[in-house]
């Protein structure tokens, strides 16, 4: 018995998964309908991923523009939550994201340790979420018979150059972002694009409003120069180590003058704070009369 | 006031709903790329009616729009204008002055619009003080509720007496296809609305969903095309409702181009009512010009 079931393994031809990528709550293929091998260490083909084009960043910039205005009206209490249900969700899938941190060369514990980094980061935003305002808005002394007050609002839609660690790094891009009321267009240019893809579907199964987080996968040099370049996107999050493709990506920046924040981190264990929120948000004061 | 017309009794050809389908998907697997794109885009401006129909609308809303039309986008000063203007007969005394010498045409809606539930001499007298005001384009509304109880002579009559009251200026049949059902139906109001003097049908109001589907158009497109080869008159075509984006409209286009011949791309004979749609083609203009993305936050409203 067990010798038919290992013949009949031997010969089954192994069917390859095509990850999808995830643009406006929904998991298209590339309009241009082109595809690459994402591979294991040793060479050997894991599974399909879509090679979007910039056409496909027009339509993913089209879908986060349309979320962002019904995202930032949400409560911040609201966004905690459902940054805490994706939370919940990663952690319900933890053997999955191991398994695929484990085929992209990651060894087992330290797999698990990331998966629960990861995990652990979005309870950390979830947390922000209803508590960045106190901190950073502020009442400002002033000469003339005025109340004046600074508080923080979202830049809009954030194009975000994910960053290579595949998962840790990927959440700790995205989480701010989101917990301050903007809606993101990712971009995965990594080897590793599997646990982002993956990620694709827990958001989409936590509550995540369709739009918010969109994900693509594809090469940085057909995909970036667009997506900094695009004059409905408000501000771009360059995580990547090499200097050359933040000024690329900060000249084609400057048409609509959009905010460009650059992390150059390698290792992406330590980098949780307030400020990552803060970096995405736009300062606005108002003047209010006052008296006589 | 009662005309007698021959049109009460007459055949429509069946419509083939399958085939109009598999036709408009044809169609609309068409690429159009580059200079022929920015070619496109340029005609559309210039076909665009500018529509504004709310219980909202002003005086200042209306200034406004029709200093749009004049000026679509600053920043590119050698875009060809907008057909026309279309708004309520209320206000169409404020669009004729705003638009003076510009040869952009005022439409009005009329004749009880958008239910054209009310008498016939309301009807008509609303028709008048439209055109007294300056309207050179007329839009009417059919009588939906008479149509599908099928009294075809009521409706042919209220077109013919319509006509008659818009005195030089040009009427635009709305046939409300939202609200007439089938394809067939539609073929029937077409040709019903071309024998009774329409100089323009168009498919609706903009106020009910489904609008101008695709299906819908060519069916009316080819009505047009039969009447030309019965009559040899060239009847102009005005989709309503539901066009808001550049690609639907060069889609629409193609299919204009494809069912009636280069004739029919022609402000004079097609015509998109539309709001949100020039701010869309612009958007692609600039892109086309520049390779570079746009935001709807850089084109006036």
């Amino acid at each position: 018995m067990s010798e038919r079931r290992s013949a009949a393994a031997a010969d089954r031809l192994p069917v390859l998964k095509t990850h999808k990528v995830y643009v406006g709550g929904k998991f298209p293929r590339s309009e241009s309908g082109r595809f690459d091998r994402a591979l294991a260490p040793d060479g050997t083909p894991i599974a399909n991923i879509c090679r979007c084009s910039r056409k496909d960043v027009r339509d993913a910039v089209t879908a986060a523009r349309a979320a962002q205005a019904g995202w930032a009206a949400r409560t911040a209490y609201n966004r905690g939550q459902i940054l805490y249900r994706i939370a919940e969700m990663l952690e319900g899938r933890s053997g999955q994201f191991e398994a695929l941190l484990a085929a992209g060369g990651r060894a087992p514990d330290e797999a698990a340790v990331e998966v629960q980094a990861a995990t652990d980061r979005l309870l950390h935003y979830a947390g922000w979420t209803d508590k960045f305002q106190q901190v950073f808005s502020s009442v400002n002394p002033v000469a003339t018979s005025h109340f004046n007050f600074s508080i923080l609002e979202p830049m809009g839609v954030v194009g975000v150059l994910a960053p290579q660690s595949p998962l840790l790094g990927l959440v700790s891009s995205i989480a701010p972002a989101i917990a301050g009321g903007n809606t993101t267009v990712v971009l995965v240019t990594g080897s590793q694009p599997l646990p982002a893809t993956t990620f694709g579907e827990v958001l989409n199964s936590s509550d995540v409003p369709g739009g918010v987080v969109n994900i693509l996968t594809g090469r940085r040099d057909e995909m970036l120069a667009p997506l900094a370049a695009h004059r409905d996107v408000d501000a771009v999050l360059l995580c990547s180590p090499d200097p050359d493709v933040a000024r690329s990506a900060e000249i084609e920046a400057v048409h609509n003058l959009k905010r460009v924040a650059v992390r150059a981190h390698e290792d992406w264990a330590d980098v949780q704070s307030p400020y990552e929120i803060t970096d995405l948000q736009e300062v606005k004061t108002t003047w209010h009369p006052i008296g006589s | 006031m009662q005309i007698s017309t021959a049109t009460a009794s007459f055949e429509s050809p069946p419509i083939d709903a399958v085939g109009v389908e598999e036709r408009v998907a044809r169609l609309c697997s068409r690429s159009i790329k580059k200079d022929a794109k920015l070619q496109a885009l340029h005609l559309t401006l210039s076909m665009i009616d500018l529509t504004t129909l709310e219980g909202a609308d002003s005086e200042g809303k209306v200034r406004q729009l029709c200093a749009k039309a004049l000026q679509l986008h600053a920043a590119l000063p050698d875009l060809p204008h907008v057909a026309a203007v279309c708004v309520y007969p209320a206000l169409v005394g404020v669009a004729k002055r705003a638009l003076e010498g510009s040869g952009i045409n005022v439409a009005s809606v009329a004749t009880s619009f958008p239910a054209g539930q009310a008498p016939i001499e309301i009807k008509l007298l609303e028709v008048r003080r439209a055109v007294e005001a300056g309207a050179d384009e007329v839009d009417m509304v059919i009588s939906r509720g008479r149509f599908l109880a099928g009294d075809f002579a009521y409706t042919a009559d209220e077109i013919a007496s319509v006509k008659e009251a818009c005195g030089e200026a040009h009427l635009k049949v709305i046939l409300e296809t939202g609200e007439l059902g089938t394809l067939d139906a539609v073929r029937r109001a077409s040709d019903l609305a071309m024998r009774s003097g329409a100089d323009f049908i168009k498919t609706s109001t903009g106020k009910i969903k489904p609008a101008a589907t695709m299906p819908v158009v060519l069916v009316m497109l080819e009505a047009i095309r039969d009447h030309y080869r019965r009559t040899g008159q060239k009847i102009g075509m005005k989709p309503a409702g539901g066009i808001s984006t550049a690609k639907d409209a060069i889609r629409h286009l193609v299919m204009v181009r494809e069912t009636l011949g280069q004739d029919w791309l022609d402000p004079d004979l097609y015509r998109f009512g539309a709001s949100s749609l020039a701010n869309d083609v612009l958007r692609q203009i600039v892109k086309q010009r520049s390779g570079i993305y746009q935001s709807f936050d850089d084109f006036s409203l």
